[in-house]
């Protein structure tokens, strides 16, 4: 079941290279990857710790490399992410003039990548999956995009590519500071030997920082931000809303399932200086995005600075800021992906998305402005959105992170600091509100059409995907709790 | 059957004489058929490989003794890479017959086509000797047979300026690495009084001998084998002579010289690492390389000399392996090297006769011949090391091992080079797939020329899932090359 998830993508993405006609086929694709995965979620049992559906093929047994693959609550979290998004993407692709077909071979690869790294359970295909997804996302960005999409696809390819390699150095580290004879890139290996205490603290200092450095570029951690919003600024909507709706997480669901459960020691060890970086995402990054004049801008650096909430939620490395984190990234997921489709859909309806060119677009497309303003809401974090489950939940693991009735420490400092991000992203997002659809409307858009019908299906799949888990957290949260139990040991709670 | 080892370059031998007999004396004949037949006799004899008697050369019997020759795994594996190289090359050639007949020849004569199919046999029999070579003088020797060959091949269309150019330069530069090969052996001929290279170690670990000589002469037998694998600073010649030279000879260039003259750097590590300073100084040659070669391929705008830029560049990365004693990851390198850069070569040779060499030239390919312009791509990826390719295996093993060893400068200077890596081969991934064609008509590819390439194909995909018939081959070689028990010293 968890093999047809995978591969179906990838071998969608085959056939239409062989000439299928791309749109039935990727979006035929990608219902069944939805289905199956909905199927798997019916039949995965959420208070079971392991991993399930595992298959296992031996690739190397020198190297101790395995095709394993399997699910526990978070990688299912986002499995399922990726599913519905990969719908939405394809279902929101509008005609493409040129070469249609490599298109959707490159959005199905994009998305194949994906879900294949979030179900490998060795580190290697773990990584190899991410890498899939990076020339078709210079090409995406390259042949289809708008505006400066030359460098927006250079900038993004080299960035990732450094990362990557970065983190593959830190892979590689990870696997030889175990003693020979246990030496294997499977997570369950792995955890196995940090649950006797095979890694010394020394090398998880360093291994840790690798991982972070390496991760953080994926995610978009402050000093290595800068690809992000050019790249979705440049990127054909279906890419933007894949790449920071799901790609994006990768680096997020690494540190959650590489670095903090495999490297504990690490972890502390380098706590204040994500904490620092994490500020920077959520403060200076939020008061910039407040000083775009471009929506799709505005979007971009909104998506790097919501990272910093999850980072928060990962420095905290409790159950209750872990739980969060995975909410977030979850609802971030559907939230961005959503607000990036609108998006695409104004600028292919009035060629612009600077603010001073639109307003008042509510009159004429009402639909458009109910998904964008749902959507704006979730991202702000209103209650009844799943952001806000994640976000509540993140604060208040981070504030109980070395929690003292006399003092504040780092800790408890930051969170206050971030907190005030709440309100930073309110104000972009209602101003962007305000300049794109509300006030008085520009005559030459008075005959825009509003979503056509068929669009609103998707885009009514996301802010449900949004509203169910933002009244039924506990959802999410239950499926999570299991394994970050056995990740983070009985002294976390 | 069991066929004694030397046998295969015997016959390989034989079949490139066969080859010239026809072109001198069977005027009338097509020329294709000596082609056909030299591919069809190399498979024959890359087939005859897999049925060798256990190894002759212990048993020190007659001329091929073991002081000479040896048919270790190590050996027998490079033995059928370079005659996979040759068939391929020679397909290569097949398809760029009509530039020969343009450009090769005097001003009326016929061009010489059967020389052309003849010369990459011999050149294979050379490299075939070379890789089995563990004695100082058979390897001088074998490596003069294919460079003799080579001085005629990177010439042959001669009427072409630049490849004169290239030809001259090639000849001038190879005589001087000839040169210091030769001095160097004989310094560690007169230290030790021995050209054996087992014996030379036992010579070397002697303490009584003079440490410094030996060094030297070490030294300049590496300056002789850096010029051969491109290594910096003895790189010079390599973009000049890859892009002048005939493509096809470019290409067995890249691949069959090179993989040669790392399997006797393999091969002369083990008495050389006994000597001080020896292996810091491959660590600087290494890096050197590869902030080279990646650097300059940068700015190319000719893929023949962005792929010489490139040659270097992954010159450096062998040499990192080779800097950490794994010799099993440089096997599974050059491998690697081998699919995707003969890949690249095998389209570039049938792009340029309908556009040109430029990478500007390949604008639109994706639009134009859907096929070669996939076949490049995967290519470039697999050079770039994107996963799923061999290109990333053969990195992911390399820098495993300098992780391994705490090479903590090569792993960084390595991390920084890759991502220069990815801009240059992109660069020809973007002509082809962003630019809007020049011309829309299609490019014809040969049958022939379709199997190999898709075969290429396959072999990069499949290595990049899947290395381990290339690790299992060369397992048993780990302790015959003793480059474990080196790292473990």
């Amino acid at each position: 079941m968890l093999l047809v998830i995978i591969l179906c993508p990838i071998v969608a993405a085959i056939i239409i290279m062989a000439g299928a006609p791309a749109r039935l086929t990727a979006l035929f694709a990608s219902a069944v990857t939805l289905l199956t995965t909905l199927r798997a979620c019916s039949h995965f049992k959420w208070w079971e710790s392991g991993f399930q559906f595992v298959h296992s093929l031996t690739v190397s047994d020198t190297w101790g490399i395995h095709f394993a693959t399997g699910l526990d609550g978070l990688s299912l979290i986002l499995v399922l992410l990726t599913a519905i998004v990969t719908l939405a993407s394809i279902w929101f692709t509008g005609k493409i003039e040129n070469n249609e077909n490599a298109f959707y071979a490159c959005l199905l690869f994009l998305s194949g990548g994906a879900l294949g790294a979030f179900a490998s359970l060795d580190l290697f295909f773990f990584y190899a999956f991410h890498e899939l997804a990076l020339i078709p996302t210079f090409l995406l960005i390259g042949i289809w995009g708008s505006g400066n999409r030359v460098a927006a696809a250079w900038k993004i390819t080299i960035f990732l590519a450094l990362g990557s390699f970065v983190l593959l150095i830190g892979l590689i580290l990870l696997y030889q500071s175990l003693p020979p004879t246990s030496r294997s890139f499977d997570v369950r290996a792995l955890q196995a030997a940090v649950a006797a205490q095979q890694i010394p603290p020394q090398a998880q200092r360093e291994i840790y920082l690798l991982l972070l450095i390496g991760f953080g570029v994926l995610v978009s951690l402050f000093p290595f931000h800068s690809w992000a919003p050019e790249a979705y600024a440049a990127a054909p909507t279906p890419a933007a809303m894949l790449h920071a709706g799901v790609l994006k997480k990768f680096g997020l669901y690494g540190l959650l399932r590489v670095a903090l459960p495999l490297l504990p020691e690490g972890a502390r060890y380098w706590t204040n200086l994500l904490l620092v970086l994490l500020l920077a995402n959520i403060i200076y990054i939020g008061l910039v995005t407040i000083a775009q004049k471009r929506l799709d801008w505005m979007l971009g650096y909104s998506s790097v600075m919501h990272m910093g909430y999850i980072f928060l939620g990962i420095a905290s490395a409790n159950m209750l800021g872990t739980a969060g984190a995975a909410a977030l990234i979850f609802a971030h997921g559907l939230s961005i992906a959503l607000l990036f489709a609108i998006a695409g859909e104004i600028h292919k309806r009035t060629g612009s998305l600077a603010f001073e060119d639109l307003g008042g677009l509510a009159k004429v497309m009402p639909f458009a402005g109910l998904a964008f303003g749902l959507a704006a809401f979730a991202a702000i974090g209103l209650p009844g959105f799943a952001n806000f489950a994640g976000e509540i939940m993140i604060f208040f693991g981070a504030f109980q992170n070395g929690w003292e009735m006399q003092r504040f420490h780092f800790f408890q400092v930051a969170t206050t600091l971030a907190l005030w991000g709440v309100v930073i992203s309110a104000v972009y997002m209602l101003r962007a509100y305000r300049q794109t659809f509300m006030g008085t409307i520009a005559e030459r858009w008075n005959n825009l059409p509003d979503l056509r019908a068929s669009l609103r299906i998707p885009a009514s799949l996301l802010i449900a995907g949004l509203l169910w888990y933002g009244f039924f957290p506990q959802k999410l949260v239950k499926l999570i709790t299991p394994s970050f139990k056995t990740y983070l040991g009985a002294d976390a709670r | 059957m069991r066929i004694p080892p030397p046998n295969l370059e015997i016959a390989v031998v034989l079949l490139g004489l066969i080859v010239l007999m026809f072109e001198a004396f069977a005027l009338r004949i097509d020329k294709h058929i000596l082609a056909f037949a030299g591919i069809t006799g190399l498979t024959i004899v890359l087939i005859a490989t897999f049925f060798l008697a256990p190894n002759v050369s212990e048993q020190a019997n007659g001329f091929w003794s073991f002081y000479f020759y040896t048919a270790d795994p190590l050996s027998i594996f490079f033995k059928r890479f370079m005659l996979v190289t040759t068939i391929l090359v020679l397909i290569m050639m097949i398809d760029y017959e009509p530039v020969l007949r343009s450009l090769s020849g005097a001003a009326t004569g016929r061009p010489s086509l059967g020389e052309f199919f003849a010369l990459p046999i011999l050149t294979c029999a050379g490299l075939m000797f070379i890789v089995s070579a563990i004695d100082l003088v058979m390897i001088f020797v074998s490596i003069e047979l294919v460079a003799v060959s080579f001085y005629v091949l990177v010439s042959f269309t001669k009427r072409d300026p630049l490849t004169l150019e290239a030809g001259v330069k090639y000849l001038i530069l190879s005589a001087v690495a000839t040169a210091f090969l030769v001095y160097g052996i004989a310094w560690i001929f007169g230290v030790t009084g021995e050209t054996n290279l087992q014996r030379v170690t036992a010579a070397f670990a002697n303490a009584s001998i003079d440490q410094s000589a030996a060094v030297f002469g070490a030294v300049l037998i590496l300056v002789a084998l850096g010029f051969k694998i491109a290594a910096v600073p003895f790189q010079i010649w390599v973009p000049d002579v890859y892009q002048g030279a005939p493509t096809p000879v470019t290409a067995f260039l890249s691949v069959g010289s090179k993989a040669a003259g790392f399997v006797v750097l393999l091969r002369v590590l083990r008495p050389f690492m006994m000597l001080p300073k020896v292996g810091r100084l491959i660590v600087l040659i290494a890096l050197l390389t590869v902030i080279y070669g990646n650097l300059a391929a940068l700015p190319q705008n000719n893929l023949k000399r962005l792929l010489g830029y490139s040659s270097i560049a992954h010159a450096g990365y062998l040499l990192i392996g080779v800097a950490c004693f794994a010799g099993q990851a440089v096997t599974f390198y050059l491998v690697a090297y081998l699919l995707m850069t003969l890949l690249s070569f095998g389209v570039l040779i049938i792009v340029a006769q309908h556009t040109g060499e430029q990478i500007s030239n390949f604008d639109g390919l994706a639009k134009r011949s859907p096929f070669l312009a996939f076949a490049m791509l995967i290519a470039m990826v697999s050079l770039a090391g994107v996963p799923f390719t061999a290109g990333f295996f053969g990195k992911f093993f390399i820098f495993a091992a300098a992780v391994a060893r705490h090479e903590t400068a090569l792993v960084a200077v390595g991390i920084v080079t890759v991502v220069c890596g990815f801009y240059y081969y992109l660069k020809v991934v973007r002509s082809m797939y962003w630019q809007p064609a020049a011309e829309a008509e299609g490019i014809p590819v040969s049958r022939l020329s379709r199997v190999a390439i898709s075969a290429l194909i396959i072999a990069t995909i499949w290595l990049g899932i899947y290395p381990g018939p290339i690790l299992h081959a060369i397992e048993p070689q780990r302790d015959n090359i003793a480059i474990k028990s080196a790292s473990t010293r």
